[in-house]
């Protein structure tokens, strides 16, 4: 999630940030509240218009690598779990509204709420000036601070004095970084993927991490082979982000709630069944009871993710991903099969035209082929996804993800099928227009189905590569087999066994349509064979 | 023998065939001067003269799949005329119609490789003609058994021999139901043994009637089943005449040299 958070910091980066900056977010908020607010009623069982309860509260982030704040629940991962879940679903409750996380990749959460894929997004953002000037915020619902985690063996790393002199990981462009930007005695490692991180920690590729609390405690501490040292460092502050001057009816509301979950004591039961309560937001909110609560959130990952004993518990393991792994598989056989019908049906008219058609569409042929096989899939995916929308077309994830890999690979197809058309003997097109056949009759019955022979292997080749390629489509939401080995990998920590699944789950999709392609040319080329 | 009565229905009831004035240049290089000719119902017509004469574009500027520069066309009752110029849509068109009433094989057979010799028999009066399957198929097999092939009916082209794979191309040919065959060399590529199957295909046709119109080097058989012998040579027909008076008595020193050389 962070790597996530990451980026959009990057994005919005004035180059300058300071510790306590975050409380500046909190100030602006709070001018941002109007000061003479009708006292309202509490809206604890949502005193709301039917119009706008009538609808979902749709929220967005990033369940991949998120834990703990949206993540899938490892003991069930068809459900989602985390702090964060959980405080989207309390104010649904407040607001009368059913909460429905809505999940986005990092890159596109923000875009995602211009577009109003959403009403707001969720994912531990830092409520820092530079992304005040980006969204709107709520007020703060989280306040933690960095805090250092080392190897269970490592001494005196114990505060971050004493960092200096040694490789330091943290994620890119957080407060961490930016922070240890600013010692030149730290080698600073930034990382994209929290759970990278803490591999190379425990690879010895660094000494320490210093990080945001709820990563360092879900990440750090609750692996045997790691722990958090020393005083925290720093303060971190996280708010509920609007797209900026929308929503502001909807914001107030939520703000509303906030409050109301942190006086009747809501949030702090949360907070604490995740063991996340802080000083920090003892302070805050000048909450110093203790209530009793026994982490049981927490409780619960541990022993969802305790390392397993033995192969029969990791067997089990392994089998209770099937289910998700199958999925993935199905969702990328079908975006992959749907393109590639796609990819033929457009191809074949592309190379056609080429051959076949007047001048200039021949040429727009041409040109169409140039701009696709000279741009980036990435970028196709997320123009169709992302840039369309600007023109008023809409398209969901799946069928975005169809469009543009079939578009991509159309530009592909055309120029195989151009060549196939092209091994075609030029008698054959005379005996058919000898038959007295239509040069439309000739090419469908005559001259294609003997290209399509010659293609028949390029296209299986194409085809298996467009299953892998499909895997781009996961940045547009689309929860394929690489969004499934990424989610799972993270939560276990297992690159290796989750890897082999997924890897070996590609290869029995990609089997079939080899040995069809056999198939298919073994009946084609019998005219060739039979009878020798 | 006059030119073609462009007026229309008073053309000559005994004439099916009749190119006009046939002038074909690629690009600077004339291959075809002014070549006129007549072909009756039931003429079996052998066209024959040194390789680059010009014969074989004359050949297949009568079903167009050349496109003669200058010159008429007619066959039965369709006509097309050529005065240069893009050949369009329309002349297209033209030329479809034109097609229906001819039917051509070539040297290379050009069978559909993909498909068993009854579906290539059977393919274009289905796609052209919209025949039912059925009716295609039992005219197919009616075809292919009249050139010796009802045993091969469900095999591929390339399982066939030479010979095999040319009668397979006239039956094809003849499912269209032309009024004039047209021959490109149609035994070149075959040895004579093999030659000689089709060659026999051939001369049954035109005891039964058949137009056909054949571009071939073998000498014996143009002189033994043709009703007329053309001699073209360098893009102009030299002579038009009776097979055995032509070979015991050219005219023309260029025929007779030519006879000469093919003997020899």
């Amino acid at each position: 999630m962070t790597s996530v958070l990451s980026r959009l910091r990057a994005r919005f980066l004035a180059g300058f940030a300071v510790v306590g900056f975050a409380f500046h977010g909190v100030s602006a908020w709070a001018e941002n509240t109007p000061a003479a607010d009708p006292p309202q009623p509490e809206p604890v069982t949502a005193p709301v218009t039917a119009d706008v309860s009538s609808t979902a509260l749709k929220w967005g982030a990033d369940g991949t690598s998120n834990v703990p704040y949206t993540f899938h629940d490892p003991s069930d991962e068809n459900r989602m779990s985390g702090f964060e879940y959980d405080i989207m679903e309390e104010i649904g409750r407040r607001l009368g509204r059913d909460a429905q996380f809505v999940q986005n990749d990092w890159d596109g959460l923000i875009p995602g709420l211009e577009r109003n894929f959403y009403l707001m997004v969720i994912c531990g953002i830092e409520m820092t000036p530079e992304h005040i000037e980006a969204v709107d915020f709520s007020q703060p619902y989280y306040m933690t601070s960095e805090r250092i985690v080392v190897r269970r063996d490592q001494a005196g790393l114990d505060s971050y004095e004493r960092l200096g002199g040694h490789t330091i990981g943290t994620v890119k462009d957080t407060l961490a970084e930016r922070m240890m930007g600013e010692r030149h005695d730290i080698t600073v490692r930034g990382y994209d993927e929290e759970s990278n991180m803490f591999e190379d920690l425990r690879n010895k590729r660094l000494d320490a991490i210093l990080i945001d609390g709820p990563i360092a405690l879900y990440y750090g501490e609750a692996d045997p082979a790691f722990r958090i040292v020393g005083p925290p460092v720093g303060h971190v502050s996280y708010g509920i982000a609007f797209p900026k001057g929308g929503n502001i009816e909807l914001r107030k509301q939520v703000d509303a709630a906030l409050k109301a979950m942190i006086t009747d004591g809501t949030l702090h039961r949360i907070l604490a069944r995740w063991n996340l309560w802080t000083p920090e937001m003892a302070a805050w909110t000048g909450d110093y009871t203790q209530p009793g609560i026994a982490p049981t959130e927490w409780e619960r990952y541990i022993a969802a993710t305790a390392p397993t004993k033995g192969w029969k518990a990791r067997f089990d393991r392994y089998v209770s991903f099937l289910p998700l792994i199958g999925k993935g598989a199905v969702m990328t056989l079908a975006v992959s099969a749907c393109a590639m019908v796609l990819a033929v049906a457009l191809g074949l008219i592309l190379a056609l035209t080429r051959r076949y058609g007047p001048a200039w569409a021949a040429a727009l042929a041409t040109l169409y082929i140039e701009v696709i096989r000279g741009t980036p899939l990435l970028i196709q995916v997320l123009f169709i996804f992302y840039g369309l929308p600007g023109i008023g077309i809409r398209l969901s994830p799946f069928v975005a993800g169809v469009i543009s890999l079939g578009l991509n690979y159309a530009a592909y197809e055309a120029e195989n099928y151009r060549a196939g058309l092209q091994s075609v003997a030029r008698g054959q097109m005379e005996a058919a227009t000898a038959l007295n056949m239509t040069h439309s009759q000739a090419l469908r019955y005559v001259v294609v189905p003997q290209a399509f022979r010659v293609v028949v292997p390029v296209m299986t080749n194409d085809f298996i590569s467009l299953l892998k390629d499909s895997s781009l489509v996961s940045i547009i939401t689309l929860t394929e087999l690489s969004q499934t080995y990424v989610r799972l990998s993270s939560t276990y920590f297992d690159y290796f066994g989750t890897g082999m699944m997924v890897g070996g789950a590609y290869l029995l999709l990609g089997l079939p349509f080899v040995r069809l392609a056999k198939m298919a040319e073994r009946r084609l080329a019998v005219s060739e064979r039979r009878g020798g | 023998m006059a030119g073609p009565d462009t007026s229309g229905p008073a053309f000559c009831v005994e004439t099916v065939l009749c190119a006009e004035s046939i002038s074909k240049s690629f690009d600077s290089n004339k291959v075809l001067n002014g070549v006129s000719l007549t072909v009756e119902r039931g003429d079996l017509i052998s066209i024959i003269g040194p390789s680059g004469c010009g014969k074989s574009t004359f050949l297949r500027c009568l079903n167009f799949l050349e496109i003669p520069d200058e010159g008429t066309v007619t066959i039965a009752d369709d006509s097309i005329r050529r005065s240069g110029g893009p050949w369009k849509a329309s002349d297209e068109a033209l030329a479809h119609r034109l097609r229906a009433h001819v039917g051509m094989v070539f040297q290379s057979f050009n069978l559909f490789p993909h498909r068993t010799v009854l579906d290539n028999v059977m393919l274009a009066p289905r796609v052209v003609k919209k025949v039912s399957p059925a009716v295609a198929e039992a005219e197919a097999r009616e075809l292919l058994a009249k050139v010796g092939l009802e045993a091969a009916c469900l095999r591929y082209p390339a399982t066939l021999s030479g010979g095999q794979q040319q009668r397979a191309a006239i039956a094809r040919a003849l499912a269209m139901r032309p009024d004039v065959m047209l021959y490109d060399e149609p035994t070149s590529a075959l040895d004579p043994r093999v030659a000689e199957e089709v060659l026999e295909v051939m001369r049954a046709l035109d005891r039964e009637g058949m137009t056909q119109i054949v571009v071939t080097h073998d000498m014996s058989f143009a002189r033994a089943a043709s009703d007329r012998i053309v001699f073209m040579d360098g893009g102009e027909i030299i002579e038009i005449g009776d097979p055995d008076e032509m070979y015991d008595n050219p005219r023309d020193p260029r025929t007779r040299r030519f006879l000469l050389g093919a003997s020899a």
